[in-house]
């Protein structure tokens, strides 16, 4: 491990691997906060998961679950299971699970452009948003059970879903509930009364280097699971190569860094909730 | 007009971007290619039995291979002739770059692969490999440069500046940088400000 771990990162759940996907000899292999590790399927689809700077006797086992289309791990003490998401149980979601995009960055960095709504009509011109309805009005930021809840925030987006056939005012509610994991409630075109949910969960392989996992919870009765892919990893991958050339590699915290960021209260409030409970994985100070 | 299609891939855009520089009126089958590799499945290789994309139908004619559509899509839709002069010397010139996109600068798509969608390829090998491939551009462009020609294979953009765009243009996603590459940059903004240029996520216009 390149760096000790702070208990609040080592002791979270991470995603790992999507459920179906599986290499040669039914193993995936991948990394975890600096530690390699490999999940093994037996004949009836349970998975075992082992981390490989360890012997047997030395306790190689790591604990598995699956949840939400995917297989998580934790190399600490969970004081809870994994984060709820009640919302996506809801009848007529179609849900996705789309498989890891590697991100040469800090995961932290990856959630806190997630949480920011000021470069949609720029990164994402022509469908999260448009110049010149560049405005962010003035959104609620609170801090819940020891999660992150940004509400009332509002935006035009001329495409906000694969299904939108039109711009629409979208109502915007993020949630973290996990330094790695921010949820996102957004209008759904199709029935306005209700929000369409899309997470990151993000695998923090190394300090600047993550692969994220995208999950969705829809309404959509028109698109293809295929076309919705597109519309969704189209949107994903604009933002890859602007967070690989972010500098520092990492997320500054404390020091000086919040007055020279820009003034987003989502990303201030993400950055102090790091701070608060002893985050320092992934982040730098200054 | 029909293009199997998928949104990532720089040999699709290659098409979508000349379609919208032709002005072409096409429909998309969007294919997924990562993660569900449909492009290897049984429904997919009887369209193209060697599994890739971009797959090209019009009417009756089906094609594969980017550089081979955009040969077609010239021959029978440029009315100015430009995109693909027809006269024996530019025809071999294109031709020439032609394969150089279909191979040297597939090196990039392949460092690109490797580290964006975790594909077991030997990235640094790929990085080295179009490393070269972009020198030899670069100096060409210089060359051509001090004639006053702008453009890969003559004096206006030809289908030869199309095939080579865009794994030059999203080679940072593979960790290959501009920085080396002068005459490549100018030459990237040069395309990126062609009326009717249309953007995919890792390129974008130029304001």
């Amino acid at each position: 491990m390149s760096k000790i771990v702070d208990p609040f990162t080592l002791n979270q759940w991470y995603a790992v691997r999507t459920e179906n996907k599986n290499g040669p000899d039914r193993t995936h292999r991948t990394r975890l906060l600096g530690v390699d590790i490999i999940c093994q399927d037996d004949e009836n689809g349970q998975v075992s998961i082992r981390r490989l700077d360890r012997t047997e006797s030395q306790d190689s086992e790591l604990p598995s679950r699956k949840r939400y289309g995917l297989v998580w791990t934790s190399l600490g003490m969970p004081e809870s299971g994994i984060f709820e998401m009640p919302e996506t149980e809801e009848e007529g979601r179609r849900h996705f699970v789309w498989d890891a995009v590697t991100v040469k960055t800090s995961g932290l960095r990856a959630i806190e452009n997630f949480l920011d709504l000021a470069h949609f009509p720029y990164v994402h011109s022509g469908i999260l948003g448009e110049e010149p309805l560049t405005e962010v009005t003035d959104y609620q930021v609170e801090r819940i059970n020891n999660e992150i809840w940004v509400k009332d925030c509002s935006f035009h987006q001329p495409k906000a879903a694969a299904i939108a056939e039109e711009g629409i005012h979208v109502n915007y509610i993020y949630r973290v509930p996990h330094p790695f994991v921010s949820i996102l409630y957004k209008t759904c075109p199709l029935f306005p009364e209700k929000f369409d949910v899309i997470a990151l969960m993000v695998l923090p392989r190394e300090e600047d280097v993550c692969d994220i996992y995208t999950t969705a919870s829809l309404f959509d009765n028109v698109n293809t699971d295929v076309e919705i892919l597109h519309f969704q990893q189209k949107i994903f991958l604009q933002d890859r190569l602007i967070l690989e050339n972010q500098v520092p590699k990492l997320l500054p915290l404390g020091g000086r860094s919040e007055v020279s960021v820009r003034a987003d209260a989502a990303s201030i409030a993400y950055r102090r909730w790091l701070l608060d409970n002893g985050l320092s994985y992934g982040a730098c100070t200054g | 007009m029909k293009l199997y299609d998928y949104i990532l891939s720089g040999n699709c855009y290659k098409i979508r971007l000349f379609l919208s520089f032709l002005d072409i009126n096409y429909e998309t089958v969007p294919v997924d290619y990562y993660p569900g590799r449909e492009h290897r499945f049984p429904d997919f290789l009887e369209i193209n039995p060697l599994g890739q994309l971009p797959v090209l139908v019009d009417d009756e004619v089906k094609l594969r291979d980017a550089q081979a559509i955009l040969i077609y899509l010239a021959s029978k839709y440029d009315t100015s002739g430009r995109w693909y002069p027809r006269n024996p010397e530019a025809m071999g010139k294109i031709a020439m770059w032609l394969s150089f996109a279909g191979t040297e600068i597939m090196n990039s798509s392949n460092a690109r692969l490797h580290d964006m969608l975790a594909y077991d390829l030997d990235a640094d090998k790929a990085r080295a490999n179009a490393h070269a491939a972009f020198r030899i551009l670069d100096d060409h462009l210089v060359e051509v440069g001090f004639a006053g020609q702008e453009w890969i294979a003559g004096t206006q953009p030809s289908i030869a500046d199309v095939a080579c765009f865009p794994y030059v243009a999203l080679s940072r996603d593979g960790g290959i940088e501009h920085d080396d590459y002068p005459a490549i940059q100018s030459w990237l903004t040069r395309i990126q400000s062609l009326p009717r240029f249309i953007d995919m996520p890792g390129i974008h216009f130029m304001k």
